[in-house]
């Protein structure tokens, strides 16, 4: 079945229907992991957005359901090149034309997706709508399309109830913002018992579990639209309790601090992205996921110093609070997809609730 | 951290000649670094004995020295030139076991003379077999388990505790026989006993056998303050077994998930950071296919031919970085060349597929196992780039030159089922032809897979082709029966077809729609090649790199511009016998020639190994195969006002007649006279015409007419293809039986052009190179081959200036040459070959091109050949360029050229010298005098005599007389001489002793036991010519090349080795060739 892109610029990509045949308006972002599409796809930062993956082949190794980062994927949309009809890999338990049509998520294969990333990347992330209806007047829904606003998403994605993964170790309280699955898998790996909260617990039930640690994961959407939760951020950051945040916990703790964020035109998305320590001077290559980022000249340097940078761009990529056992990330140490370079971010975080003691 | 300011004058090794394994990658790789290290103002001092290379310009490095690769050269060189440092990772394992033979014997030291770029210790960790082993264990890196037993009880006891199948490798014999795989306790004692019993130390290395995982490979970057990076990792299709420089690679990898691709990256980023490698390296892995367990196979310290590819795979210069790296430069503070906005800390990321296949000879050595294992027989390779897997594996297909351009050209339909069976087992270059073939008569793929390995992703691929096969043949069956071509041929089929690069004259072919035709169906439907960037980042920022491939599934970016005049250079395709790096050579300095003269340039090449694909050189790069439906469609989109062929080899010039039909002017020499040169009754002509006299000859199609010929013109005769390089299929056969046989071979290929049949002259050989501005004629030299005629001139010595010929004979060449120049309109470059026999000069060739000798005599004259040769193509005049006409007067140094062969890769390849071509490379000799030129050419090629002073002499009967004085001289030196009976009759008669050994069938000890006792350092063997070739002497010369024996099979170069070890220089001169 013929499946049309229609950007809210005008552009129109034709292709081929793939997953759901529903009609979808999202945002459009693209990604250029070569690897890990479902990590991606079950990654719920991507709440509300859909999905245009820059390498052409997707598919290769079929569904491995053990690297689900989720217990479902959460794009709105999936935008490929060619998706492989055979899936080779041993692991493979499925593919993912099916796995889209059993989750219902609408996509499109077999169009230019260099040519639609070199427009998102000119012109900026814009809505756009994936249809299997032709229409003749684009006016109505490039309409409706300028109206989309991506809103509620980390509710979306939140888990609804508390939960535990029993250590021995450190007790850690990781508020999930729509976290990734792997974020709390290393610290469990490392012996910590870590208890999930859903992202709108109040502080003072996670502070009066006692926590040695508080980590504030991952999650999708426009960070300045979560005030309450950024108010209970607050009470966290006056706490003693250490705290490490990843990608939009690393916003709102800077947003809860008196910074402000910023959408960057078409953001970070991928498994290449070099980061650097500005204490050391050493490169990391990291995976990133975020269109937003911390207005590095917002900070009041007697809270939030920039720890990290992006060697491309020169925004900000991490903070450390002077002051605080706090330290926050832009980019993901908890990989899936992506490079486990950063992963010494995890054993930081354990010394510094150690120190702590 | 900033560059270190201590560095200021750079000793940069090359790799020497081009040998199997060893080929173009390090001129890139070297003539970026060297570029690399001036631009940061560091004076770079080159050493490299092969003259073909752009790295031994003047204008590369500031000096250069075309001197042999031997330690005393080194050593002389560092001691003359003082630089302070060495930089030796980017001459491939000979620059690099060079410098570790001065580090090791302190001499670096002693001169205060640093190593950039790695560290003794580095090497020795990722070199040292057991110092390896200690290194991966000791970070937890797993490697194939393996033991040396000297029983059968312990090779037992160890393969039960790594589990069957094993690898057992006996220590010491030849070829790695004895050796093989045991499944099981039976075939272990079986073959063990057998090893140990063939095994000259009586020990067996018992391995884990990993052949069949997935061979998976990282290119990985660090600096020295331990940034580290992968710049690409590739899969190999071809699983671990088959060398991956013979190996189908993918980039990036197609069957790993993010968790495999990550579990390796961070394994090659673990191996890097604990070697302590400042630069790139190679790290190869081989992964079991149906579980996460890996081996690190092997790790190679330097720039590689891997290196090499995933620079041109990904767009990230690795040598170039590397250099920067070198010289104290961190990752993030070195800029990406591509984006001019990212640095060279970051991973490329690509938006398409990449597909390397090998070029492989055995369209030279016919006799040759094509079976492919772990010894690497590829001499080149070529790259393709598309959007999806199976446009670019059919690209590859395409820009092999060897006469395929789909699954379809190497036809097994004829096999039975059986034999089709039994071809799978067999691992040869075919395979993916044997796979379609087997697909086509619906072989499931777990069947193929269990065979051959090859993951069931790149079979589906395999199969999605032949199925495009089938549908095309479909639309053919439906013409046949009425249906109208347009209808059949659906706008949906074509688009489909196209999209998965299936050429037009495949598709024609098929549906039996004639091409132009399908041609007019694909631009009525605007069913057109576009072009896409590569540009290291998938679109995520601007590039300014014009560095394109092509799609059919999407729109154009390559955009064209008019503001200049714009030419489309050609390229010379992979590096094979016969058209090897010269021609890379040629490519690049007639770009930069063009380029100066204020055109916009294009290049269109598929090799990734060489310096004519870095995207530095032209304008613009667009990496495609060179057929003229991939030309056209670049013509289609940057409309350039001509194209220069003449520089690209026989590659280029077989594209002259479809550029033209293009409407595309070629530049230089005209179409039409380039035809005339081939066509050898338009050539005939011309001779007459200007009463220069050739061998009589005739041309024929079938091997009656041949015979026929022959009887007319006389035994011996040469036969040969017209349209050929490097003497492909040529042969000299002395009776009607060869004919037959040759005619047999030649024919094994479509002809399109006739055949030739020339009477063969005994005779000198001397060859010209000369640019033609149309009326003037400008002769930089005249070379002279050491052999006589029926030697191919690229196999022969080759000798500047002539040395040995009359003033008589020197005014007959240059006038010949004038008047062929002139009456074949050249403008541009030409190459004649004449025969000299007496005071009678004949011609044997003509080419209206540039040839393999260009790079040496430019280099020893100093004369640019190449861009004066393109200034004369832009309009320009040999006066005006401020050139004498007519021949140049001698330079004051010798050159010599010595072919360099690599005949030890190639099992089963007889190394008899003969028309047809066989060296693989070259390295050149040059000093004032012929005699020191000489033995730094013989050095330079590696024959290092005397070792044992002990030689085998045979020849045939005609040559008794003359072998004589030869042999005398090397007693004279101190051989001891074993020669066959005749032989040694001969010699000893003549009073040169000489002792008579058997021969081959007779008793022990014979010919081979010699051979194979290792203590024999030369041998002449004299092969009869023509079909007669004796067995015997065939397996002698392949047991003397695999033991690693010296061989000769011409007269003239075993006299002219005599002479070079009877002149044995104490001390050379070195000659930086930056002062010619």
């Amino acid at each position: 079945m013929k499946a049309y892109l229609i950007l809210e610029d005008g552009t129109v990509f034709t292709g081929v229907s793939i997953g759901s045949a529903r009609e979808v308006i999202s945002e459009i972002v693209f990604n250029t992991s070569m690897t890990g599409y479902l990590e991606v796809l079950t990654d719920p930062s991507y709440a509300g957005q859909a999905v245009v993956m820059t390498y052409p082949l997707i598919g290769n190794y079929g569904i491995c359901r053990e690297d689900m980062e989720s217990v479902k994927p959460w794009p709105d949309g999936y935008i490929v090149r060619e998706l492989s009809r055979m899936p080779s890999n041993f692991r493979s338990e499925d593919t993912i034309q099916h796995f889209l049509e059993e989750n219902d998520i609408p996509g499109i294969c077999g169009i230019d997706t260099r040519a639609l990333t070199k427009i998102l990347r000119e012109k900026g992330t814009m809505n756009g709508m994936i249809t299997t209806k032709e229409y003749q007047d684009l006016s109505e829904p490039i309409a409706r399309m300028k109206e989309y606003r991506v809103t509620g998403v980390v509710k979306a994605t939140t888990t609804k109830e508390t939960y535990v993964l029993p250590g021995e170790g450190k007790k850690v309280a990781l508020l999930d913002l729509g976290a990734k699955r792997n974020i709390a898998r290393s610290l469990n790996e490392r012996g910590c018992q870590v208890t999930v909260y859903p992202a709108d617990t109040p502080a003072e039930e996670i502070l009066a579990s006692n926590p040695d640690g508080i980590m504030l994961s991952n999650g999708p959407g426009d960070p300045a639209e979560n005030v309450e939760i950024i108010r209970e951020i607050r009470k966290l950051y006056e706490s003693n309790v250490p705290i490490f945040a990843i990608c939009l916990g690393h916003q709102l703790m800077a947003l809860a601090t008196g910074a402000s964020t910023y959408k960057l035109k078409y953001g970070h998305r991928g498994g290449n992205h070099p980061v650097k320590d500005l204490e050391t001077g050493r490169v990391y290559i990291s995976s990133q996921n975020h269109g937003y980022a911390v207005d590095a000249e917002s900070l009041d340097p007697n809270v939030a110093k920039p720890a990290f940078v992006n060697v491309n761009d020169g925004t900000n990529e991490g903070l450390k609070y002077v002051g605080k056992n706090i330290f926050t990330v832009q980019y993901h140490p908890e990989a899936c997809p992506g490079p486990q370079d950063s992963s010494y971010l995890f054993d930081r975080f354990l010394k510094m609730m150690e120190v702590n003691d | 951290m900033p560059k270190n300011p201590d560095i200021k004058k750079v000793l940069v090794i090359g790799s020497g000649p081009i040998i199997i394994g060893q080929a173009a990658e390090f001129d890139y790789a070297g003539t970026q670094a060297c570029r690399s290290l001036k631009e940061e103002g560091i004076e770079v001092v080159l050493l490299n004995s092969n003259p073909a290379t752009i790295m031994t310009d003047k204008d590369i490095a500031d000096r250069v020295y075309i001197e042999p690769l031997t330690t005393e050269v080194v050593e002389q060189l560092i001691l003359k030139e003082k630089p302070d440092s060495v930089l030796p990772t980017l001459g491939g394992q000979a620059g690099l076991n060079l410098a570790m033979e001065l580090e090791e014997a302190g001499f670096l030291k002693a001169n205060n003379v640093r190593l950039i770029g790695t560290t003794a210790q580095t090497i020795k960790k990722a070199e040292d077999r057991l110092e390896f082993k200690e290194t991966m264990e000791k970070i937890g890196e797993p490697v194939a388990p393996s033991k040396v037993v000297e029983n059968i009880q312990d090779g037992i006891a160890f393969t039960n505790t790594i589990g069957y199948p094993v690898v057992l490798r006996p220590a010491y014999t030849l070829g790695g026989s004895g050796g093989g795989i045991a499944h099981n306790e039976e075939e272990l004692i079986e073959i063990l006993g057998n090893g140990l019993r063939l095994s000259r130390v009586g020990q067996v290395l018992v391995e884990r056998c990993i052949a069949g995982w997935k061979e998976i490979e990282y290119e990985v970057m660090r600096d020295s303050a331990g940034n580290v990076i992968t710049v690409c990792n590739m899969e190999n299709i071809d699983p671990v077994g088959v060398h991956t420089g013979d190996s189908i690679v993918v980039a990036p990898s197609q069957t790993l998930g993010d968790k495999e691709y990550q579990m390796l990256r961070t394994s090659a980023l673990n191996i890097i950071t604990e070697l302590g490698i400042t630069g790139g390296c190679n790290v190869q892995y081989a992964l079991h296919p149906t579980s996460f367990e890996y081996c690190v196979i092997e790790v190679n310290p330097r720039v590689s031919r891997s290196s090499a590819l995933a620079s041109k795979a990904t767009g990230y210069p690795i040598a170039k970085v590397a250099a920067k790296i070198a010289l104290g430069y961190t990752l993030d503070e070195i800029k990406n060349a591509v984006t001019k906005k990212t640095y060279a800390s970051f991973e490329p990321m690509l938006d398409y597929c990449v597909v390397k296949m090998p070029r492989l000879p055995f369209d030279k050595f016919i006799s040759a196992k094509r079976t492919l294992g772990t010894q690497m027989k590829a001499t080149g390779e070529v790259m393709s780039i598309c959007t999806n897997f199976e446009g670019a594996l059919m690209k590859a297909i395409r820009s092999l030159e060897q006469h395929v351009d789909c699954l379809m050209s190497y036809d097994f339909s004829h096999l039975t089922d059986y034999q089709l069976d039994e071809m799978l087992h067999k691992v040869d270059d075919r395979r993916i032809w044997v796979i379609a073939e087997a697909l086509r008569r619906g072989m499931d793929y777990e069947k193929i897979h269990d065979i051959t390995k090859i993951d069931n992703w790149f079979i589906d691929k395999l199969a999605i082709i032949v199925e495009m096969e089938n549908a095309l043949k479909a639309a053919g069956e439906a013409v046949k029966a009425g249906v109208p071509a347009a209808e059949a041929l659906s706008e949906e089929l074509l688009k489909e077809a196209k999209r998965i690069e299936f050429p037009d004259n495949v598709i024609a072919r098929l549906t039996g729609i004639p091409q132009d035709q399908v041609k007019a169906l694909r631009y009525e439907r605007n069913i057109r090649a576009a072009y896409k960037m590569v540009d290291t980042c998938a679109a995520e920022f601007a590039a300014e790199t014009p560095y394109y491939y092509s799609i059919f599934d999407g729109v154009n970016e390559a955009e064209s511009t008019h503001d200049r005049k714009k030419v489309l250079v050609l390229g010379s395709g992979p590096i094979r016998i016969g058209q090897g790096i010269e021609f890379d050579f040629c490519s690049v300095h007639s770009t930069w020639a063009f380029s100066r003269e204020g055109y916009e340039t294009i290049i269109v090449n598929n090799n990734p190994e060489t310096v004519s694909t870095d995207f530095y050189i032209a304008d613009k790069l667009y990496f495609e195969p060179l057929t003229p439906e991939d030309v056209e469609s670049i013509v289609d989109v940057e409309k350039p006002d001509g194209a220069v062929v003449q520089f690209g080899g026989q590659t280029a010039i077989k594209l002259t007649e479809a550029l033209m039909k293009m409407g595309v002017p070629i530049l230089g020499t005209a179409a039409e006279d380039v035809d005339a040169a081939e066509d050898r009754e338009r050539f005939d002509e011309i001779l007459e015409q200007c009463q220069i006299p050739r061998p009589a000859g005739e041309t024929v199609f079938t091997a009656e007419e041949a015979k026929a010929a022959a009887h007319r013109l006389g035994y011996p005769v040469l036969v040969r293809p017209s349209y050929v390089l490097g003497g492909q299929g040529m042969q000299i056969a002395i009776n009607d039986q060869d004919i037959d046989e040759f005619i047999g071979i030649i024919n094994q290929i479509a002809q399109e052009h006739p055949i030739l049949v020339d009477k063969y002259i005994m005779g000198k050989e001397l060859e010209v190179d000369a640019i033609c501005d149309g009326q003037d004629i400008l002769i930089p030299g005249i070379m002279e081959h050491i052999e006589r005629t029926g030697v191919h001139s690229g196999d022969s010595i080759s000798v500047y200036p002539a040395y040995n010929i009359t003033e008589g004979n020197v005014k007959t060449i240059v006038s010949y040459t004038e008047k062929l120049a002139r009456a074949l309109h050249v403008k541009g470059m030409i190459n004649i070959q004449f025969i000299v026999d007496g005071e009678n000069v004949y011609i044997i060739e003509v080419n209206p091109r540039s040839s393999r000798t260009v790079p040496y005599i430019s280099k020893v004259t100093g004369i640019p050949i190449v861009p004066l040769a393109t200034q004369i193509i832009c309009g320009h005049t040999i006066r005006e360029l401020g050139y004498t006409p007519g021949l140049q007067s001698k330079a004051d140094y010798y050159a010599i050229k010595m072919p360099v062969f690599s005949f030890e890769k190639i099992r089963g390849a007889d190394i008899n010298l003969g028309p047809e071509m066989k060296s693989t490379g070259e390295c050149l000799g040059i000093a004032k005098s012929f005699n020191e030129a000489l033995y730094k050419a013989f050095q330079g090629a590696g024959i290092k005599l005397p070792k044992y002073k002990n030689m085998i002499i045979t020849v045939r009967d005609q040559d008794k007389e003359e072998v004589i004085p030869i042999a005398r001289r090397f007693a004279d030196i101190g051989y001891k001489i074993f020669a066959t009976k005749g032989t040694s009759k001969a010699l000893n008669a003549a009073g040169v002793k000489a002792i008579t050994v058997r021969k081959l069938e007779q008793e022990s000890p014979n010919l081979l036991d010699l051979v194979l006792g290792h203590e024999i350092d030369l041998i002449i063997d004299i092969p009869h010519q023509g079909a007669e070739r004796s067995r015997d002497g065939f397996i002698i010369r392949r047991n003397a090349i695999e033991t690693g024996v010296n061989v000769l099979t011409s007269l003239d170069t075993a006299a002219a080795l005599a002479t070079s070890m009877e002149n044995k220089a104490r001390e050379l001169t070195l000659i930086d060739i930056a002062t010619i």
